[in-house]
């Protein structure tokens, strides 16, 4: 089996979290999907390291893991707050930024 | 090292083995439904299992792929702290608020999809032919002292600066999430007793405790009366087997409007009377002290409080049912009470 299967798979990933983003309409699905589309970006990250024999791709997924989880934690309250004042949990009820 | 294991080495780099290749062909169709599974899900709750699945997938992907480290740190934080989140927001949010079918923009589900056939054309194809027969090196060279060390000693000397700016970043996010989620309290701190005077001065509350699930009234207290089913009176007064009905007849009977509602026990009204009865008892959970008087025909003071009620006979012998909803409420309170009787009265 070539390493190459790896990447194929994770741009199938990538792109079925980019159709997520597209389609669904509840913020927290589409957070997910973002989620999706990073891990997608971790694979490549991570098959690349082993291609080339050394251990910076797997250092950057560290990284893109580290800044994941904080961008998670802050959208997920922006959603809460969202929700606090909207009643909704829902991207296309919010389309105004204040109120 | 001869030319001979130099190659030897490196064909067996970069074929990879075929426990790997089971793994991956296993695997692979797994994480890739449950992908798809989770974008055509409508459930948020099912999307968040089916995320899970898929990270499992990629974590043993990382494992198979001499990344142990990344493997354990996707299983940890990714499907274990992060998605503990999310479904912590989600539960925050509420469970049903799932997805609307409604397209706000026409079309935009064909084109998403696609767009996603399009950009996996474009993104597979090009892999596919691209690195078709390339070769890995493999990581058993830096991997030498164990990933975990290799990974920590790349990140201390070579990326020091990133870690850095990674560690404000992180500081930065906790911040901005106590920021975030931080509520002003409005009004000054409500107290025990503060709250003990809302709850009898406020609108709208009971102040007694509820029934208990599977009871058949409005409030717990006896002298209300409890209905079957099917809207009739149990025996005895407010169900209460004990009592005889009997006890509270004189008093009903004593009221004019029961009088008149009893001449006429075919008015068209009359079946329907203890959802006149009922009316004006449960239109009022405003007022809890002025709505629960009305539901007891056997108070003592019950024929004093008609007297304002006594031009209302006239009504009930002409349509008493549909008067009794339009007219003032504290003469059709007592009209109707006085019709209940009656109506009890019929059914016995």
């Amino acid at each position: 089996m070539n390493p190459a299967n790896y990447l194929i798979l994770s741009a199938l990933l990538f792109t079925i979290g980019t159709v997520g983003v597209l389609v669904r309409r509840n913020a927290i699905v589409v957070f997910m999907s973002i989620e999706l589309m990073l891990n997608a970006v971790n694979l490549t990250l991570v098959t690349f390291s082993r291609i080339n024999g050394t251990l910076d791709g797997q250092i950057m997924a560290f990284f893109v893991m580290v800044v994941a989880a904080a961008e998670v934690v802050i959208g997920l309250a922006i959603i809460l707050s969202i929700f606090r004042t909207r009643r909704s949990a829902s991207v296309d009820d919010v389309n105004l930024l204040k109120y | 090292m001869t030319h001979a294991t130099l190659l030897a080495a490196a064909g067996e780099i970069t074929s990879t083995s075929t426990g790997e290749a089971a793994v991956f062909w296993i695997l692979a169709p797994i994480a890739v439904l449950a992908a798809v599974g989770m974008v055509l899900v409508r459930s948020a709750v099912h999307c968040a299992l089916l995320l899970v699945a898929n990270l499992f997938c990629v974590a043993v992907f990382y494992m198979v792929q001499q990344a142990p480290f990344l493997g354990f740190v996707q299983i940890i934080v990714y499907a274990g702290a992060i998605m503990v989140l999310f479904l912590f927001v989600l539960m925050l949010v509420g469970v049903d608020s799932s997805d609307s079918l409604v397209e706000t923009i026409r079309g935009q589900r064909l084109g998403a999809a696609i767009f996603g056939l399009g950009f996996a054309g474009l993104l597979v194809f090009p892999i596919g032919s691209a690195i078709d027969g390339g070769s890995a090196k493999g990581l058993d060279k830096a991997n030498e002292g164990g990933n975990v060390q290799a990974i920590g000693r790349l990140l201390f000397s070579n990326y020091v600066f990133v870690f850095e700016a990674i560690s404000a970043l992180l500081v930065v996010a906790a911040i901005g999430t106590m920021v975030l989620g931080h509520r002003e309290r409005e009004g000054g701190r409500v107290g025990q007793r503060e709250w003990m005077r809302r709850r009898f001065t406020e609108p709208g509350r009971q102040v007694t405790p509820l029934p208990g699930p599977g009871v058949f009234a409005r409030h717990d207290s006896a002298d209300t009366l409890g209905l079957l089913p099917g809207g009739g009176r149990a025996s005895g007064i407010g169900g209460i087997p004990g009592i005889p009905e009997t006890a509270e007849e004189p008093g009903v009977t004593d009221l004019p409007g029961g009088r008149a509602a009893s001449d006429t026990p075919d008015t068209p009204g009359a079946p329907g009377t203890p959802g006149v009865s009922d009316g004006p008892g449960s239109a009022g959970p405003g007022g809890p002290p002025g709505s629960r008087g009305p539901d007891r025909p056997d108070r003592p003071d019950r024929p004093g409080g008609t007297t304002p009620g006594a031009p209302v006979p006239p009504a009930p012998t002409d349509g008493a049912a549909a008067d009794g909803g339009a007219g003032g409420a504290e003469p059709v309170d007592v009209n109707g009470s006085a019709l209940a009787g009656a109506g009890k009265g019929d059914e016995r």
